[in-house]
């Protein structure tokens, strides 16, 4: 049965690693629903967040695909209920329109969104939400006219106190005091 | 600067010198322990073609008649000497060349480190002349791959790649170096890579698994192993004999597993798969636990996965854990080296013996004889059989020589009929099925192992793809011993299209060149065989001659390979071919 699952994979700062990932899922005709990529809290250790709607068995081949990268330090996949996640959603609205009714302030209140720019020509607003919430605004906003939208990927930390790798790493590192690396 | 200033300055000691890219690349290469490069010349790699001149006594670079082919060669090299095979291209259509042999070599975990040239660094990504992106090409197909476009950073890489390469799950790794960095010079010194903090190439081996295996092992009425290459990628051959001798358990070998273990061992039940045999197929189907060794289930092994061995418990001795429950669930993984892991649960497992279970086996071979072997390998009459020129070698060979062979059914009656005792003896071109393969593995496996008899056994259509190798083969002096079974069809193609597609031979009738006269025009001796009567004498004169010598025997044109589990069918739902005449 097929669910919603959150990658996170740690891994070197390499170029082309992206690539290699990628083929992973593509290799497989698995579309890939959101990816965002950041250093982590872990200086020089990159974080990929991906989002797939897969069964566990095949989230649990990825993961171990992905780790057979070598430059793929740890990766790992989760469930809703283990990690706390956001998107931010950006709206283009002709300001015009707004001004034509008095709902925009009760719009923005109850979606706990904020303004970013007015301008005579358009107003941006942003809201950082789950996708749900930020697609549900945009429905509220297209009375209005929606002149550009743009949704980032899926950024997620899990509930446990500190990231998944660092006590992997801090294990790694006594075994070998000596590390070599390109 | 002299060669030998340098190298003796650097290869013996560890300060550092002054010199060029390709010094430094040639000088990592040396003290990686490589000693014989497959490669072909061409405009962005000559700088570092030019500086091998200087290396001679230490590098033999050995000039193919095509890239295919010198990929080809450093697979066989590596297969049979267990080292890595190192091979040499020039960028765009070198490199593409090589491709192939890239993902053969991925598929069946060979370890090579491969260079490509590379156009200069600022022309990458101009669509410059003879520039292809080399690291995007061949991500899919490489274990690592990297774009070194300084001097100063080969010798990290070279050693990286060797790192890699031949480390845990063993596979192809590609340098592709821009023209300037093999120019500019840098400070070179060299040190070894031994640990990359994101590759953990073998797991640690953990008790646990090894004891709720070794239960299993001991609980067992049926106990079948699958052993797959990894036993010989893991020099685990003595723990692996150690491990049979006492467990008592029935063995069966996969396609790339075949001289892991001799196959005149009194346990030995044959090879597994598509056209393997009919007790280990049969019994796969019948076991109460299945114990894979060192092999990934590939389809030709499980047929239909859904039908594989539901009845058994199933114990998975490997060192990727991407291959753990991939294809296959198991009930006890054993992760780590099996040279190791077979080694530890040495202790935990009770000497036992199955007389009445390898007897079962016996009954299988007997019904396989009697509706397969019987009639492949001893006809009243008719052309030459395949399987004929197999048992025929065996009589030569006695199971010492190494056998490298193409893609096909010649393959297949090669893999059911060889004879081995030792291991590292059998290279075939396996996950990928690389027609082409044969005849530059073997010219490779020649170069690995020098006093050993090498013979190369391929079908007509495969050794058109690649025969420009017999240029190498003579320049060289090799005595590469090839036999040619030309029934001028591409014969697997046609036997499926036989079984599967209503006789309809679309494209598999093949015409071929007097490959006798060929190799003639090429100063190797030949001959060809076309009636039975000669046939021994014929394959002894081969085998027995000074050089290279090929053998074109002219087969039955529409031989089978039986038995056959069909695609999609469960192992256990064998054809032996006489289905249709009872």
């Amino acid at each position: 049965m097929n669910q919603e699952f959150t990658l996170t994979i740690f891994s070197e700062n390499s170029i082309g690693l992206l690539n290699r990932i990628t083929i992973i899922f593509t290799r497989r005709k698995i579309n890939i629903d959101s990816l965002t990529v950041s250093e982590s809290a872990l200086k020089g250790i990159f974080k990929f967040t991906i989002v797939v709607d897969s069964t566990e068995q095949m989230a649990k081949n990825l993961v171990k695909q992905m780790e057979k990268q070598i430059d793929v330090i740890r990766a790992f996949y989760l469930t809703e209920d283990e990690i706390l996640h956001q998107e931010i959603a950006m709206y283009k609205i002709e300001t015009s329109s707004l001004l034509e009714t008095n709902l925009i302030e009760g719009i923005i209140r109850r979606y706990n969104a904020r303004i970013l720019e007015l301008t005579k020509e358009y107003t941006v607003i942003e809201k950082t939400g789950h996708k749900a919430e930020t697609q549900e605004l945009f429905e509220q906003l297209k009375p209005y006219g929606v002149l550009q939208f743009v949704r980032s990927g899926r950024v997620a930390i899990t509930r446990l106190k500190k990231e998944h790798l660092s006590s992997y790493l801090e294990n790694l590192e006594k075994e070998h005091r000596d590390p070599v690396t390109v | 600067m002299g060669t030998q200033t340098i190298e003796e300055k650097k290869v013996a000691q560890t300060e550092t010198v002054n010199v060029t890219g390709s010094d430094a690349l040639l000088l990592s290469l040396i003290t990686e322990g490589a000693s014989t490069i497959f490669g072909y010349p061409g405009g962005a790699i000559m700088p570092l073609y030019d500086k091998l001149m200087d290396y001679k006594d230490k590098l033999k670079h050995i000039l193919t008649r095509h890239e295919q082919g010198a990929i080809h060669a450093a697979q066989g090299f590596a297969r049979v000497t267990g080292k890595p095979g190192v091979c040499f291209a020039t960028s765009g259509p070198g490199a593409t060349n090589l491709i192939t042999g890239i993902a053969d070599a991925y598929m069946d975990s060979t370890p090579l480190v491969c260079i490509t040239g590379q156009v200069f660094s600022a022309l990458l990504g101009t669509d410059g002349f003879q520039e292809t992106d080399v690291v995007g090409v061949t991500m899919p197909v490489t274990k690592w791959n990297y774009q070194v476009t300084k001097a100063e950073e080969i010798p990290e890489a070279i050693a990286k790649a060797f790192y890699i390469a031949c480390s845990g799950r063993p596979g192809p790794v590609v340098i592709d170096v821009t023209k300037d960095a093999m120019m500019n010079k840098c400070d070179y010194s060299y040190k070894r890579c031994k640990y990359i903090r994101s590759y953990i190439p073998e797991p640690r081996v953990n008790n646990v698994q090894i004891e709720a295996a070794a239960k299993l092992i001991n609980e067992a009425k049926k106990p079948l192993a699958v052993v797959g290459q990894g036993v010989i990628l893991g020099n685990a051959e003595k723990e692996l004999l150690d491990f049979v001798n006492k467990s008592g358990v029935a063995v069966a070998t996969t396609l790339l597993g075949l001289s892991a273990i001799p196959n005149n061992h009194a346990q030995y039940t044959g090879t597994v798969g598509m056209h393997g045999n009919a007790g280990p197929n049969i019994k796969t189907n019948d076991c109460d636990l299945l114990i894979a060794i060192g092999m990934r289930f590939d389809d030709r092994v499980t047929g239909v996965v859904a039908k594989y061995a539901p009845q058994a418990k199933k114990i998975h001795f490997e060192i990727d854990k991407a291959e753990i429950n991939k294809i296959i669930q198991v009930d006890a993984p054993v992760l780590g080296n099996v040279g190791e892991t077979l080694a530890q649960i040495l202790d935990y497992i009770q000497p036992k013996q199955y007389p009445e279970w390898l007897a079962e086996f016996k009954a299988c071979d007997k019904v396989e004889y009697d509706r397969v072997i019987k009639e492949e390998l001893h006809p009243a009459d008719g052309k030459i059989n395949m399987g004929e020129v197999i048992e025929v070698l065996n009589d030569s060979a006695k199971g010492d020589a190494i056998i490298c062979t193409d893609v096909g059914q010649h393959q297949m009656f090669a893999m059911r009929y060889c004879n081995f005792n030792s291991t590292r003896t059998w290279v075939t071109s396996g996950g990928l099925g690389t027609m082409g393969f044969g005849l530059p593995a073997a010219m490779g496996a020649q170069f690995g192992c020098p006093d050993k008899k090498v013979v190369s056994i391929s079908g007509d259509g495969g050794f058109q793809m690649t025969m420009q190798e017999l240029g190498t083969i003579a320049y060289n002096k090799l005595p590469v011993k090839m036999i040619v079974l030309n029934n001028n069809f591409l014969g697997m193609v046609r036997q499926w299209q036989e079984l599967f597609f209503e006789e309809r031979y679309s494209n598999t009738p093949i015409s071929s060149p007097d490959f006798v006269a060929l190799a003639a025009s090429y100063k190797i001796e030949g001959e060809t065989v076309l009636d039975r009567s000669t046939l021994k004498d014929a394959i002894e004169r081969m085998y027995n001659s000074e050089g290279a010598y090929i053998l074109e025997i002219k087969v039955t044109a529409k031989g089978n390979v039986f038995p056959m589990v069909p695609a999609g069918a469960s192992v256990s739902d064998i054809l032996y071919g006489d289905e249709n005449k009872k």
